[in-house]
């Protein structure tokens, strides 16, 4: 019965490859946006009302 | 001793709402935003909450992941927003979906709204078959493509999908900042009323339907999704003890056949297929390692007889 496009990933053990997989890239992600300074501009547009969310801007 | 195991069940029936409740008030606890029309400023909120929880949110306390992710692929500085990236490739490792199901704010009002007595629900819209697949369109295109590619004269990307659609922040900042600020009360305009429109659409299509924002719109549902099937929490049927009588799906609010695809994509863990399984066949469990731990079976045999 095909299902999804994860059929691929039926095994169980793959399926713990990809999640860890994911994972790892997941974290390595983290610290690489940490290290290029992208969280200062998370938190600068965080700390300002962003008018476009409210629908003025 | 029958009052207090009635209680136990009321309690556990509703465990799902009062953890949405919790976390919802967890991470917008700036209550003076409020009072003042303004928004919290502190560190935190470089930190993202793994909901659709609009930053402008006089409340809130953290980051929206999806106003965020805008924010950095629309800078000029960044072609690509590794941060934001990495928190939803762990979040969606760790949870799936169950983020919507049970932490974000949205999902929490969208299910308010369903308890609200109805004409009669509907399982489904008409063209569901296709209409779920509209959150992955407003993923690609309004949250990754335009804010990539269009920017303006001084090389600012702009957030389309907070813009033009998210009901989320019209709700949670929209309304409260323009009832709380004289300043955005006076500037306005057409767009803010479009906005209203969505919302307001929203909110009716939640009295019919479950969760039709959840279902059709969404980016980080749709973004969520795609991790369902390989997270670490996730559903699994025990095929010795399921007789496939459906149950399971005619319990489901979202229409999925639990028995044949435990981890669907659209599934967002809310466990009503567990409860009404009358076989006890769908646990949940954290597997990752060799072992798998189990969470938690569908258990009916504690229900108390009415």
């Amino acid at each position: 019965m095909k299902n999804s496009i994860y059929d691929n990933y039926k095994s169980p053990r793959r399926k713990n490859y990809v999640f860890f997989g994911i994972l790892i890239v997941g974290i390595a992600f983290i610290f690489t946006g940490l290290y290029r300074g992208e969280v200062d501009t998370v938190i600068s547009k965080a700390i300002t009302i962003c008018l476009e969310c409210i629908g003025i801007g | 001793m029958r009052f207090m195991k009635k209680t136990l069940h009321k309690l556990r029936n509703n465990l799902r709402t009062i953890i949405q409740t919790a976390f919802v008030l967890a991470t917008n606890g700036y209550i003076k935003g409020f009072g003042e029309g303004s928004i919290f400023k502190g560190d935190s909120k470089g930190l993202c909450v793994p909901g659709l929880n609009c930053y402008s949110c006089p409340g809130a306390l953290g980051s929206c992941p999806i106003g965020a992710l805008q924010a950095t692929l629309g800078s000029q500085r960044y072609s690509f927003a590794f941060y934001i990236t990495g928190f939803l490739m762990v979040v969606g490792a760790f949870l799936g979906r169950f983020v919507c199901g049970w932490l974000c704010p949205f999902g929490l009002f969208q299910d308010l709204l369903y308890k609200i007595p109805f004409i009669k629900k509907i399982k489904k819209l008409p063209g569901d078959r296709f209409l779920k697949y509209l959150k992955y369109v407003m993923l690609t295109i309004l949250v990754l493509l335009l804010p990539m590619f269009i920017s303006d004269m001084f090389g600012q990307g702009k957030p389309w999908f907070c813009q033009y659609v998210c009901p989320s922040g019209t709700l949670m900042a929209g309304i409260p900042l323009v009832l709380f600020n004289e300043g955005l009360r006076s500037i306005i305009g057409w767009l803010y009323a479009w906005k209203l429109l969505i919302l307001a659409t929203v909110v009716i299509l939640s009295l019919l339907v479950y969760r039709p924002f959840c279902r059709y719109i969404c980016p980080l549902g749709a973004i969520y999704g795609l991790f369902n099937p390989l997270a670490l929490y996730k559903y699994e049927i025990d095929a010795d003890k399921c007789i496939k009588c459906g149950k399971c799906r005619h319990a489901c609010k979202l229409d999925i056949s639990t028995y044949e695809k435990p981890n669907s994509m659209e599934c967002i863990r809310c466990g009503d297929c567990r409860k009404s399984c009358p076989q006890n066949a769908i646990s949940c469990r954290l597997s990752a390692g060799s072992r798998a731990k189990s969470l938690c079976t569908s258990d009916t045999s504690e229900k108390p007889q009415d």
